[in-house]
């Protein structure tokens, strides 16, 4: 197929950090090829700006092949754009017609505050990650080998699924309640079906669940949007996992 | 201790909400069972049918104490709705310029709060029109019957034969079920008679021993029955409101029934397809039936 280019309007989020006031600038980008991806595209608009003498939009990225969850964007509307399965770097200009006008803006929550213009601290997922997103090893050169342990192909399956997510945040982006359950869902899921994980089980649940409350992350009211904005297809299946588990947990512990 | 987080965490929010929510959908299932008697039976036998129930409804104690759980049932899904939906806003203290949520979820889904508020509204309203007539109010009419007897008034002493005269018999109906007679009128002199005192609304007393001899039947069916007649300048806006507010409660279930079943944890690939029909099915069938019963009330009047 041959590329085309096409002439777009951006508005785009800009904020000079995380105390001052952002809003919406317009921009025109001319000769953007179809075949670029979003983050190129930002990337040509970035050397537009430096060629200007204007400071460069600020935004995530590290990857770019759809696999670290670091791009983010909210773009007209939507976390990761109007494709669906996939991330902005995986968003190729192809979806957008000549003369578009493209909303950008960065994850909303209270949780992950903005750093810079759409780059966002998602570091609150890291310290959920910490509360029980592990499972303790003896590391004293006698460690056993996982395969060593057999474990059912299809709750191996479930797990690997759970295991997909790349953290990325395009649930809680797109849940109006601006909840994490999905990813913590699936943080959860991804060690209560291995045997490994069932050790640690109900503290693991306990705790990633009162960490998420804590970075006030909103509450779950089953809308489905995160699945379907999820890039991982991460099944909201794992969200009743996490509920389950949780009152188990909740009603057992001592 | 250990257990708070069974009360405050956000997942327990859940399952309070959803154990709550599916209890008042039996509620639901139980209140129009009830309110069906008001279009299957018609006339005196549908009145007194309606009456009966609801009478049983008052006083039976396992329906006490139903009814007691359900308030709290109501109480704490109204509360807990509400400390999710300010928790839920807080959660993104900046909106997006720019959003499509219709890309991911259904509009019911989304606007669970704005729908139940307007069921409290409705239900407010519900309780004003009907539950306050039927528990506190003085108001309420007792289930009578006013029917025309030939009384006799004397002896004929040329024939023998009985003198009657058509007069006025006011019977209410007891709790027993049987019709005790209240007062009686003569119609040539309009003088009332009562043979019994109608003590806290319902109790009959015995006018001469002060004994007490049953419970009248408050006419709740009446007071119904009146609320959507076409004659009643108000029943045009009560049917609409009802109806809209029954739209309204489906939307809420539409989104709200399977969602009940999520929250709890009962997620799985062969039920949730099943459960996620039958909520709609429930969503559609409870409140089209409420509806329908005041519209057919309003045009059979
Ligand atoms: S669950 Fe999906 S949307 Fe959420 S963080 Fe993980 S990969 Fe991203
Ligand atoms: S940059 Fe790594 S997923 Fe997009």
């Amino acid at each position: 197929m041959a590329s085309k280019f096409i002439n777009i309007t951006l508005k785009i989020w800009r904020q000079k950090n995380s105390n001052a006031k952002g809003a919406l600038e317009t921009y025109s980008l001319n000769d953007v090829s179809t075949d670029s991806s979003f983050l190129e595209m930002l990337d040509q608009l970035n050397e537009q700006l430096i060629n200007e003498k204007q400071s460069p939009i600020t935004f995530d990225h590290d990857c770019r092949e759809g696999i670290c969850g670091m791009c983010s964007l909210y773009i007209n509307g939507r976390a990761h754009g109007p494709d669906s399965g996939n991330t902005t770097c995986q968003l190729h200009m192809r979806k957008f017609k000549d003369g578009d006008t493209i909303y950008v803006e960065p994850w909303r929550s209270r949780a992950f505050p903005i750093i810079k213009d759409l780059m966002v601290d998602r570091s609150a997922f890291d310290r959920i990650q910490q509360a029980g997103g592990f499972v303790s090893v003896n590391t004293s050169g006698r460690t056993m080998d996982a395969n060593a342990i057999p474990i059912a192909k299809a709750d191996a399956d479930k797990a690997f699924q759970a295991a997909a997510c790349i953290g990325c945040g395009a649930c809680v982006a797109s849940c109006k309640n601006g909840s994490a359950m999905l990813f913590v869902g699936a943080k959860v899921s991804q060690y209560a079906l291995l045997p490994q994980g069932k050790i640690e089980a109900t503290d693991r649940v306990l705790n990633m669940v009162r960490q998420m409350d804590e970075e006030g992350f909103g509450n779950c009211t089953n809308t489905g949007a995160c699945e379907i904005e999820c890039p991982k297809g991460i099944s909201i299946e794992n969200i009743a996992r996490m509920n389950r588990e949780f009152l188990k947990g909740a009603l057992t512990k001592s | 201790m250990s257990n708070s987080v069974l009360f405050k965490s956000s997942i327990a929010k859940k399952y309070f909400m959803a154990l709550t929510g599916l209890f008042l959908c039996t509620f639901l299932v139980g209140h129009l069972l009830g309110n069906l008697q008001l279009i299957f039976k018609t006339g005196e036998e549908g009145r007194r049918a309606f009456n009966e129930y609801a009478y049983f409804m008052g006083h039976n104690v396992f329906i006490k104490v139903l009814s007691y759980v359900t308030y709290i049932a109501l109480i704490i899904h109204a509360v807990d709705g509400i400390m999710l939906t300010i928790q839920n806003k807080k959660a993104r203290p900046v909106k997006y310029a720019y959003n499509n949520p219709k890309a991911n979820s259904g509009t019911a889904s989304r606007n669970m709060a704005i729908l139940g508020t307007l069921i409290l509204v409705f239900l407010a309203t519900h309780m004003a029109n009907f539950w306050w007539k039927a528990k506190i109010t003085e108001e309420i009419p007792l289930h009578s019957l006013v029917k025309t007897v030939d009384y006799p008034v004397g002896q004929n002493p040329a024939t023998g034969e009985m003198i009657t005269k058509p007069i006025e018999v006011t019977h209410y109906l007891n709790t027993n079920g049987t019709y005790q007679q209240f007062k009686v009128k003569d119609p040539s002199t309009g003088q009332e008679q009562k043979l019994f005192d109608i003590k806290n609304k319902h109790e009959f007393y015995d006018i001469t021993s002060g004994v007490k001899i049953g419970e009248g039947y408050k006419d709740l069916h009446t007071v119904v029955m009146t609320f959507f007649d076409k004659n009643n300048s108000s029943a045009l806006f009560g049917v609409l409101f009802y109806v809209i507010s029954m739209i309204v409660l489906g939307y809420h279930l539409w989104h709200g029934f399977a969602s009940a079943f999520q929250s709890l944890g009962l997620n799985h690939p062969l039920y949730t397809p099943i459960i996620k029909k039958i909520g709609m099915a429930f969503s559609i069938v409870v409140p089209f039936l409420f509806a329908i019963i005041p519209v057919i009330i309003y045009m059979n009047h």
